[in-house]
This record gives structure tokens, sequence and C-alpha cells, in this order.
């Protein structure tokens, strides 16, 4: 079942991705991205990490996505279609793009074997017995309190520095 | 059976589609997009490794990666509109204000 799952999702999710990357129209482009984004929330839950897929859905699809529309509504989409679509080094850049995924492919399979040599006792481990959204909280409050609180100030930095970036005048 | 190995090469596969659309795009929109996607493929893999050693820091680590992302877009996208508000434009060859 998790074979299946899998590898439902990962096609969703490459497709999603490749369409998202040659879509013209960006309002496409967004739609396309909304799908990889849930079939990425999905692997998510077939890691058995629900907490994040959820987040993945509220904070991408539901919040990241609807901004990005916004945007693409405000600015002339119209005026967008009739231009070229690439720019002149996309031969090159295929080429790069084909050459690094084979390459980090060669080295994550090079690695497979390392994989199942167990870390030293250290850091938080699941419990079994409690729910992942519990066991996250506990993590998220305990030990990464301050980042936590820093990753607070970082949103507020960016809400101020949007609403400052995007008005017409100071 | 799925490995983590499995998710590693899914997260590659994504993220190399991420830089091909960040290199090849020249809508401004589309860019930050496709970078969303590479965000994406490193969440994979820190799930995946979290799982893999049944750790939570990679779970925790990856709500950061997500909160930092938000941030991103939101701070990219009032450049964005406040460049288009300036230049009329949002393709990335015709923002050239740097060029000597």
């Amino acid at each position: 079942m998790d074979v299946f799952f899998f590898y439902t999702l990962a096609a969703i999710l490459v497709v999603f991705a490749v369409l998202t990357v040659t879509a013209g129209n960006p309002v496409r482009s967004a739609v396309y991205l909304v799908s990889a984004l849930v079939a990425v929330a999905g692997l998510f839950v077939l890691l058995k990490a629900e907490f994040l897929g959820a987040v993945q859905i509220l904070v991408y699809v539901g919040g990241i996505m609807v901004l990005f529309l916004f945007v693409i509504m405000l600015v002339n989409v119209r005026e967008v279609e009739s231009q070229q679509k690439v720019g002149p080094q996309w031969k090159t850049a295929l080429i790069l793009g084909v050459v690094l995924s084979a390459e980090l492919i060669f080295f994550i399979v090079q690695g497979t074997a390392s994989l199942d040599t167990k870390l030293p006792g250290q850091g938080i481990v699941v419990q079994a017995q409690t729910q992942n959204t519990e066991s996250v909280g506990r993590v998220l409050y305990s030990t990464y309190l301050l980042p936590f609180e820093i990753a607070s100030v970082l949103l507020l930095v960016a809400i101020v520095g949007a609403v400052v970036l995007a008005k017409k005048e100071l | 059976m799925i490995t983590t190995t499995h998710y590693l090469i899914l997260s590659t596969l994504v993220f190399s589609i991420g830089v091909v659309g960040v290199l090849t795009r020249r809508n401004i929109i589309i860019i930050f997009m496709s970078i969303e996607l590479m965000f994406n493929a490193v969440n994979i893999n820190l799930i995946a490794f979290s799982s893999h050693f049944q750790n939570l820091n990679g779970q925790v680590f990856a709500i950061f990666v997500i909160t930092v992302a938000a941030a991103e877009a939101a701070v990219g996208l009032g450049i964005l509109i406040s460049l288009f508000r300036n230049k009329e434009t949002v393709n990335v060859d015709q923002i050239d204000l740097m060029r000597g």
C-alpha cells in the first residue's frame, strides 16, 4: 500500500512540478504548483509527519499560493503573455539541470549503505505512544523555544517589510 | 518497500526542476514559484531523514523552513509589486538598472 501511494504521489508531484515550470500563463503555473504542493503534503503524511502535512496545506496552499494569485491579478497578465517565455540560455540551463540531478542521484545511490548506520543516541527520539502533533509541539516549545520566538520576529519583520515595499508612498 | 533513498531521489528531481525553472523562465512570478518548489524539495529531504532516524529535529526544522519560505514570499512579492509599479514589467531581462 505504501509503495502504491508513494509512486502515485511522486508521479503527481514530478508531473505538476514540470508543468509549473513550463506553463505559459502564470495563473496556470500557480494552479499546477498548488497540485504539486498537495502531493508534497501527501508525502509528509506518508512519512508519518501528519502535523507538517496539515501545515503544508494551510500555509502553502491556503496562504502563500493565494498571495501569489493576488499578485498575478495585480500585475498585468495580458502584457506578460505576449513576451517570450524562456531566455536564450535555456539549453545550457536544461543541460545543467540534468547534470545536477544525475550527479545528486549518483551520490545518493552510492551513499545508500551509509544510511543504515545508526547515529549515536542523541536528539529527540519519537515516542511511539504519543501523537505526531503532540511530540512536535513538545520539541518546538522546549528545545527549540528560542528559534521559535526568533521565527515569530522574522515573520513580523516580513509583514512590516511587505507593507512598506508595496505601499505607494511612505 | 519504499526506503529513504526513494524520497531523496524524488526530492532531487523536484529540486532540479526548480533550478531549471529559475534559470530558464523570464517571468519573475514563475521564478518565485520555482523557488517555492525548491523549498519543498528540501522539506521532503528533512522529513525523510526525520522519519529515517526516528528523530523529530528534522520536522521542527521543516517548520522553520516553511516559516522562512512564507516570509520570503511576502517580501519578494512586495518587491515585485513596487517593481511593477516603477518598471511596468515582470520580465527579468528588462530589469537591468544595475547594468553599466
